[in-house]
């Protein structure tokens, strides 16, 4: 800060004062003190001079900070005595003079701050002021200096300066430009107080109504955002791809390993080693509680299931009803005529083919032979769906005594006549018909109730009547009527000889004949091998049956029809005399395709062997013997069942005759005579293939095949003629025999064995023929036919179908038999051969009475032997006694 | 000594054998490699492989449940037969029974 002198007293404190910024510009004179200013401080000025006497010089004994000087009264009078109106302190002459203390307060104001740089404080109690609180707060002071400057008055008011802008304020002033007007606005008189109506008014509809401010986007005010916080983060850089794996096939794999082995070495060194002896038998022991708790009881004997069996054998025994559950008959074609075969058709469940014949003797059939021709015999085709009507006809040339079907195709149908004749029927072309003929009929009844009688004609009309397609040559055929027909197994066929050769076409190609001509004749469906001369017959022959065909017999056989030939003809000489027998039936030992139906998983087995689709029997021919394969395991002995009651077993191979080098049958291996009348059944066991079961006259007897003593079981003769016998499907040890009096009758073996454990009657007439079927688990039934052209179809009940035996134990009882056979046979033997040394002996010696041996068990045969052998004993000694047969005839029992 | 060790041991596999309805023993050492067998060559080694594998998974089963516990016998029950098989620490003996018969 310049210490600048005012020139002025005035002047200089304006300067001061814009320092300050406070209050009006102060003023030195003495005499325009401002308030706050006090009266008793005179500002001066000391010399130089004056300040060395006084010992006050400015900035050396007095300085700002120590502004204060205490200077004697006595000495500023002495000062001003001296130097009289020199003296600095002349103006405050008289104040000094006045004042009462002896010092005096100077006070160096260096900030010039009443204008001169020091100034002399005139009172006491200013200097009391001014020394005593001089460190009294700040306010104070500033206060003091405002104060100071407020009390002083303000500057003359200079003239003001116009700068223009009075303008404007001018121009920004409300004035009125005019007088303001005055309105009074009043009703008219006479409204005054009447009624007022105030409708409303919508201030919406019209613009003038209202106004108003309508908002706007102020482009002044609109918001730009110049700035904006966003968040950054430092990333990896990115990217994306994709990638598809290749699809590959599967393909097959294959690891091949061998497990690993030990030498043998190896294997005795661990053999010999103690370890393995002590393991061993530790284990052992172990395994022996192990073996015998397992020895004890049975774990996999399941108690329950056989709980079941033992509760119905008690309970239900009564229920052993052969129950009726269908009976065939039509009136216009079985009615007053026999049935003489029935079979099953061996695929389609639910249908049944039988033969009609006519009652008649041979005599009465050359009388009616006229009539018979108009009339031809059927064989009639039923089916469970319809009881009333049959399904189809075939015809026959001649009575059919007995037919079978194909095993392989059930369309082939083979019958043997009774003039002869083999007859082939081919039954495709209505397979159709005999399969679906269910729902057919049915819908067609319902829909003409009215009309059934004229419907009932239509539909006998339309039952199919097929011809026979061929029949075989009569000349070269059998000579009396064929009495058993049966298709040889697909999977072996006879060679000229009759070795069985392998079968290349895994069909049935070949049939069995027989009849009381005393020959058993093998057929063979295929053409045979063309001879050079026959061709152009055959060719002419076909010819001419391609012409004439109005029937629509189907020509599958064309080629055999009366020209057919057997292959061989086994003809059966007798053992022991000469002459033949006549066979009546007939049973080979390989014939699997018995009476039992084939369960599915056979008939897979045989369909894949079996060439697809149909076989054209006349593209094949019988090959030559040299291509084919002979099988060793077929065995070619059969039974034969004769019109005598002889069982005849033989073989149908051909050897060769030395004398007359032709193929001869040899001679029958056994032959018992068994039944009193003709054998009208030969019929194997399912269960048992050397079991075979014969039925003829008045008993019926069951062999064993390998056992050639005598039947194994023998009936004893009852009533009634037995007609037929068959076997049954599910037991094992069961079989049913048809009675003359329309009996059956149920023999279980493992139950009684002297008399049939059931017996029902079917029918008043006699049972004819019999053919067990089993169509499911639940329905097993039995067919059986009687003389009144009647087909029963009976169903078994569970007591009779359940196999109450097991194999096992049927066996144990056929075998049971046969012992007893032997022992039998052997005890004759031995009796014999002892009756022979007793009378060799009673020659030698005729003294010696031998006794012959009782036996305890003794058939008839035993009984008459032994009395036979008694008389040539008695005859003997008597003739010894000398006692003549004559004159003695006393009978003696006793022995 | 050593073949009196292998009369032995035979003699105990004979008293088995006799057993009725056994069909056929085999004995297999740790590895499951079979040393001595009734059966034919392929049976043996299809029952040595499978039924090694099954003892072992059985033994570390009932050794899981129970680390005291060790197996001493194994019996397989089936339709038509019954297996027992005895461990040991380096053998195992095989024994296919048919208890019906």
């Amino acid at each position: 800060m310049v210490a600048q002198r005012p020139k002025s007293t005035s002047s200089g404190k304006s300067s001061k004062g814009g320092e300050k910024a406070k209050g009006p510009d102060p003023s030195l004179s003495h005499t325009d003190v401002l308030p706050d200013v006090p009266e008793d401080i005179f500002p001066m000025v000391l010399t130089s001079a004056t300040q060395e006497l006084f010992e006050c010089r400015a900035d050396e004994d007095v300085t700002q900070n120590n502004p204060y000087k205490l200077l004697k009264k006595d000495d500023i009078l002495h000062d001003m005595k001296a130097r009289a109106a020199v003296s600095d302190f002349h103006p405050v002459k008289q104040t000094v003079l006045n004042y009462p203390g002896e010092e005096l307060l100077l006070v160096f104001d260096r900030d010039f701050k009443y204008g001169q740089s020091f100034y002399l404080v005139l009172t006491e109690e200013a200097k009391q002021r001014i020394l005593q609180p001089p460190v009294s707060t700040d306010e104070e002071e500033p206060e003091e200096e405002s104060e100071q400057y407020v009390c002083r008055t303000p500057e003359p008011q200079q003239p003001w300066v116009s700068l223009g802008s009075e303008l404007e304020i001018e121009e920004e002033s409300v004035k009125d430009t005019r007088e303001r007007l005055k309105y009074l606005v009043s009703r008219v008189r006479k409204k005054f107080g009447a009624p007022v109506n105030f409708t409303d008014r919508n201030a919406l509809e019209s613009k003038e109504g209202y106004i108003e401010c309508t908002s706007y986007q102020d482009r002044n005010f609109r918001l730009i955002q110049m700035e904006r916080n966003s968040a950054t983060q430092a990333v990896l850089n990115l990217k994306s791809s994709a990638t598809q794996t290749q699809r590959t096939f599967p393909r097959n794999m294959y690891t091949q390993y061998k497990p690993r082995e030990l030498t043998e070495e190896e294997k005795e060194n661990y053999m010999s080693s103690e370890n393995l002896k002590n393991f061993a038998s530790s284990a052992f022991s172990r395994f022996e509680i192990a073996i015998q708790q397992n020895k004890i009881m049975d774990v996999f004997f399941d108690d329950w299931q056989a709980l079941s069996e033992g509760d119905i054998a008690f309970g239900g025994k009564a229920d052993t009803y052969l129950k009726e559950y269908q009976s065939f008959t039509d009136l216009q074609f079985s009615k007053d005529k026999s049935i003489s075969c029935i079979k099953w058709h061996p695929t389609i469940s639910g249908v049944i083919a039988v033969s009609v014949t006519e009652k008649m003797s041979f005599e009465e059939r050359i009388n009616g032979s006229t009539k018979l021709l108009l009339n031809p015999p059927l064989i009639l085709f039923w089916s469970f769906s319809d009881p009333i009507n049959p399904q189809l006809r075939l015809e026959c040339p001649d009575d059919v005594l007995s037919f079978d079907f194909c095993p392989s195709d059930p369309n082939i149908i083979i019958g043997g006549c009774m003039n002869g004749q083999i007859v082939l029927w081919d039954v495709t072309a209505h397979a159709q018909r005999l399969h679906g003929k269910r729902s057919g009929e049915r819908r067609t009844t319902s829909a003409y109730p009215g009309s059934f009688m004229a419907f009932e004609e239509d539909k006998e009309n339309e039952i199919p009547v097929l011809l026979y397609c061929a029949v075989s040559s009569i000349e070269n055929g059998h000579k009396a009527p064929v009495t058993d027909v049966q298709w040889l197994p697909e999977n072996f066929e006879i060679s000229i000889t009759g070795v069985p050769v392998e079968n290349q076409n895994q069909i049935c190609v070949q049939v069995v004949t027989c009849a009381p001509d005393c020959c058993v004749m093998f057929w063979d469906i295929r053409a045979p091998r063309p001879a050079a001369h026959s061709q152009a017959e055959r060719k002419q022959k076909m010819e001419e049956k391609q012409l004439e065909n109005p029937r629509g017999i189907p020509n599958t056989f064309k080629y055999l029809d009366l020209s057919w030939k057997p292959l061989i003809k086994v003809m059966l000489p007798k053992t022991d005399a000469s002459g033949e027998y006549s066979p009546l039936k007939f049973s080979l030992r390989d014939n699997i395709h018995c009476s039992r139906p084939r369960s599915g998983k056979d008939k897979s087995v045989k369909t894949t062997d079996r060439p697809e689709g149909k076989v054209e029997y006349a593209l094949l021919r019988v090959p030559s013997e040299k291509q084919l394969k002979p099988l060793e395991d077929i065995s070619t002995m059969f039974c034969v069942g004769t019109e005598d009651g002889e069982l005849v077993y033989t073989s149908w191979k051909l050897g060769k005759d030395d004398d007359s080098g032709r193929l001869l049958s040899g001679k029958p291996s056994r032959c018992f005579i068994v039944h009193d009348s003709l054998v009208n059944t030969v019929k194997r066991s399912p269960f048992f293939k050397d079991i075979i079961l014969t039925v003829g006259g008045w008993n019926f007897a069951v062999w064993k095949e390998s056992v050639m003593n005598g039947p194994i079981i023998l009936s004893p003769c009852s009533q009634k003629r037995c007609m037929v016998g068959c076997w049954s499907l599910s037991n094992p040890g069961m079989f049913f025999i048809g009675k003359e009096d329309g009996n059956i009758e149920v023999w279980d073996l493992l139950e009684k064995t002297h008399e049939p454990s059931h017996i029902q009657n079917i029918s008043t007439a006699s049972i004819t023929c019999m053919k067990p079927w089993i169509i499911s688990s639940k329905q097993h039934f039995l067919a059986v036919s009687d003389d009144f052209g009647t087909l029963h179809i009976l169903q078994i009940p569970w007591t009779l179908r359940n196999p109450s035996s097991s194999e096992s134990s049927v066996n144990k009882y056929f075998e049971k038999e046969v012992t007893r056979l032997m022992f039998f046979d052997k005890r004759k033997e031995t009796m014999a051969k002892q009756k022979t040394a007793t009378e060799a002996e009673e020659q030698k010696k005729k003294t010696e009475l031998l006794v012959p041996e009782k036996l305890s068990e003794k058939t008839e045969e035993e009984s008459l032997a032994e009395y036979e052998s008694y008389l040539t004993l008695e005859k003997d000694i008597l003739k010894e006694m000398g006692v003549s047969l004559q004159e003695e005839d006393k009978p003696s029992n006793e022995v | 000594m050593q073949s009196d060790l292998i009369a032995e041991v035979e003699e105990t596999l004979k008293r088995i054998q006799s057993q009725k309805g056994v069909q056929g023993i085999i004995i297999i050492n740790a590895e499951g490699i079979p040393i001595k067998s009734t059966l034919d060559n392929s049976s043996t080694v299809q029952y040595a492989g499978l039924l090694h594998q099954l003892v072992m998974k059985t033994r570390s089963t009932v050794r899981d449940l129970d680390p005291q516990n060790d197996l001493t016998f194994l019996r397989v029950r089936s339709k038509k037969n019954e297996i027992m098989i005895a461990p040991d620490k380096d053998y195992f003996l095989i024994v296919i029974q048919n208890p019906s018969d």
